[in-house]
């Protein structure tokens, strides 16, 4: 330098820089982990949904620990003279269906169902939506045009026609596809994530289209980032949290789908149980058989309710300006 | 100081960027376009730091992205270290942005608020395959911390556990990791406490010294750039106006437009600040979509005289004192004695 090097004063009677560090250094899983647990409704949720994959993980196991019959077991004795299934006693305690099968034994089966196709669906719709989310709002563009007006389409397509569509047009023989979707349960799935993830990618794109605009976009292209890796390293560690809050919105109306669909016949084959199936084949003869319909019906209430109070609880926790 | 300020590292020449207007879906294509920058040329020395100031609009950031090539020019070329790297792609870029950092305006959007710092300052090594021995890299990373006057301690801290000036710590350590040649810095401390502007600037002079870089400072007024640069350039409305060795420019400006900014300069002392006579701009800047014809400057210029400023568009030239300035009617030494406060005439 020609010019010996002199601070530079623009405010002389500034003082050293004040260091503003935040309180104690927390990470945010620990910060939402602490805020979760302050959530009682929430919380209670959780330990429900703990409980509900215990039980369904655990099925077979707690059959036996209750001592009654496997979920496809039909016993004629548990009829009366007219065939008409009985009701809650102390053998069965949920009351048996007309083919003499045990309800609560089947309300523990189906758990199974409605979790695997619900965590599954959810999965697949996530993936998928996060990375045509991710895509569109990344390049925006035709590439943009052409995906938002696909997932416009789709949203405006009727679910629930489309999933009794595709599930009758797989369920027959070796499903469709070459195979590749099998009739029941793996249908079901396919069926469910194709119809949720347009919601996932609708909120991805808009949250990337936001995030891309900020600085440290432009400074990861300035170090010469390829778009794979401004993507995958930039961009979707700050969807996280979004996409937990949606997922956990979505699981409950994804349990419901396939409660639809196995209601209508076109979800998960017989003998197999699920609780939709199970208020599909009461819901003839409520009248005389409620328990059929009841015990399988309050356990998708409380398993969709427990859900959403797990994702209002998160969404509340992850919110970056509450301070509970 | 090793590197001489004689030789260009970077040569700009008749630098064009027009962005089309996005107007409404059906009549796409009918919009004009922003002159945002409209004809620039400069040269950068090997070593020197080079001012690039004027109003907000003006085309200052497009300029720093042109040339660190996150934008593709309209038209123009711009050398760097004698090779035209305007039109190459960005695949053909990649080995030279390591020669070429920038320096962001906002220390709370420029860094990834999920990612620690000491992955964001890890982020250039691991982008150009450099030091791909993780403890290794980790110790000069912690290094790079200690040389910007950060804590290394804070390896695993989070954007949001520093202040705006820490941040800016942070990015600095980032654009200088790679020991790059030229440094682009956007408005470095314009979002940042008047008392830690300072600091921020002593530590890009410091290290410009210590690592010989060559520094693009951008800012929107000339009341910080005096001290850090060697030479000034002031842009307005796309275009450069006035260009000269900083103690000229402040001392003996001659374009109106510069010696306009330079009376706004607030000034230490209260009798030369009552005695000066404020050069008041009128109007507003004129759309850079539909800027003025010649001298762009006209519709604002106390000294504009019809049928020749918003008729015959003025060029560069040098002018007395040795400034470069793009003006038919330029600042004589009495108008400049009773109007900048930082006049040296
Ligand atoms: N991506 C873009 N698309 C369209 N117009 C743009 C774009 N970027 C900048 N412009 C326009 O170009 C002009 C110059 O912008 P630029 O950001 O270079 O100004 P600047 O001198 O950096 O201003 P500031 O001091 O506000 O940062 C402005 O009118 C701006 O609206
Ligand atoms: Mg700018």
């Amino acid at each position: 330098m020609s010019t010996p090097l002199t601070d530079i004063a623009v405010d002389p009677g500034a003082g050293p820089e004040s260091e503003s560090v935040a309180i104690a250094a927390r990470t945010p899983l620990e910060l939402f982990w602490r805020r979760l647990r302050q959530d009682r409704v929430a919380f209670a949720g959780l330990v429900f949904v703990v409980l509900l994959i215990l039980m369904a993980i655990f099925a077979p196991l707690l059959v036996k620990l209750f001592g009654i019959p496997g979920p496809n077991t039909q016993n004629a004795q548990a009829l009366d003279d007219f065939g008409t299934p009985t009701g809650p006693s102390s053998v069965h305690l949920m009351g048996v269906d007309q083919l003499g099968r045990d309800v609560f034994s089947r309300v523990i089966y189906g758990s199974r169902v409605s979790l695997e196709a619900a965590l599954l669906s959810t999965f697949f719709a996530v993936t998928l939506g996060t990375i045509v989310g991710m895509v569109a709002g990344f390049y925006r563009g035709w590439i943009d045009t052409v995906l938002s007006r696909t997932l416009d389409v789709m949203l405006g397509f009727p679910s629930l026609l489309l999933g009794i569509g595709l599930a009758s047009a797989c369920s027959f023989g070796n499903g469709c596809l070459g195979g590749l979707i099998k009739p029941g349960l793996t249908v079901v799935i396919v069926v469910i994530a194709l119809a949720a993830f347009p919601y996932i990618a609708r909120i991805v794109r808009g949250q990337v289209l936001s995030l891309r605009e900020k600085e440290f976009i432009e400074a990861s292209r300035s170090l010469g980032a390829s778009d794979l890796r401004t993507i995958f390293r930039e961009i979707l560690p700050n969807l996280v949290a979004p996409i937990i809050v949606y997922s956990t919105l979505i699981i409950p109306q994804n349990i419901l789908f396939e409660a639809s669909l196995s209601f209508l016949g076109v979800g998960v084959q017989p003998p197999t149980s699920s609780w939709g199936q199970m208020i599909g084949d009461a819901s003839g003869n409520f009248g005389e058989v409620w328990w059929y319909m009841l015990f399988p019906g309050v356990a998708l209430v409380l398993t969709v309710l427990a859900f959403n109070l797990i994702g209002d609880g998160l969404q509340d926790a992850l919110d970056p300006k509450g301070d509970r | 100081m090793t590197a001489d300020r004689q030789t260009p590292l970077i040569e700009v020449r008749d630098l064009v960027k027009h962005f089309p207007i996005r107007s409404g879906f059906l009549d796409r294509g009918k919009g004009g376009v922003v002159h945002a920058v409209d004809g620039v040329s400069f040269d950068v020395m090997q070593g020197e730091t080079l001012g690039l100031v004027g109003e907000s609009g003006c085309g200052k950031s497009t300029t720093a992205r042109l040339i660190t090539r996150l934008l593709d020019p309209t038209s123009g070329s711009i050398r760097f270290d004698g090779r035209d790297i305007a039109q190459l792609s960005r695949k053909e870029l990649k080995p030279l942005r390591r020669d070429m950092q920038m320096i962001f305006q906002d220390p709370y959007s420029s860094l990834n608020p999920r990612k620690t710092v000491g992955s964001i300052i890890s982020e250039p090594f691991l982008i150009h395959g450099m030091e791909k021995d993780d403890a290794k890299r980790r110790k000069l990373v912690e290094e790079l911390m200690d040389q910007v006057g950060l804590n290394p301690e804070h390896y695993n801290r989070r954007p949001h556990e520093f202040s705006g000036g820490q941040r800016q710590r942070i990015g600095v350590a980032r654009a200088i990791a790679l020991k790059p040649k030229v440094v682009v810095a956007d408005e470095p401390v314009s979002a940042l406490d008047v008392s830690i502007q300072a600091q921020i600037l002593n530590l890009l002079r410091e290290l410009q010294r210590d690592l010989g870089l060559t520094i693009i400072f951008i800012a929107h007024d000339l009341s910080v750039v005096r001290h850090m640069c060697d030479r000034i350039a002031v842009m307005y409305l796309g275009k450069i106006v006035e260009l000269a060795d900083a103690d000229a420019l402040y001392g003996h400006p001659r374009h109106p437009y510069t010696g306009a900014l330079l009376s706004s300069v607030p000034v230490p002392d209260p009798v030369l600040a009552r005695e000066r006579k404020q050069t008041v701009l009128g109007g507003d800047v004129p759309s850079p979509a539909n800027p003025p014809k010649a001298c762009r400057f006209h519709t604002r210029c106390p000294k504009a005289v019809d049928g020749t400023c918003d008729v015959d568009e003025p060029q560069l030239e040098v002018k007395e004192g040795g400034n470069i300035a793009a003006c038919h009617f330029p600042l004589a030494d009495a108008e400049v004695a009773a109007a900048v406060p930082t006049s040296e005439v």
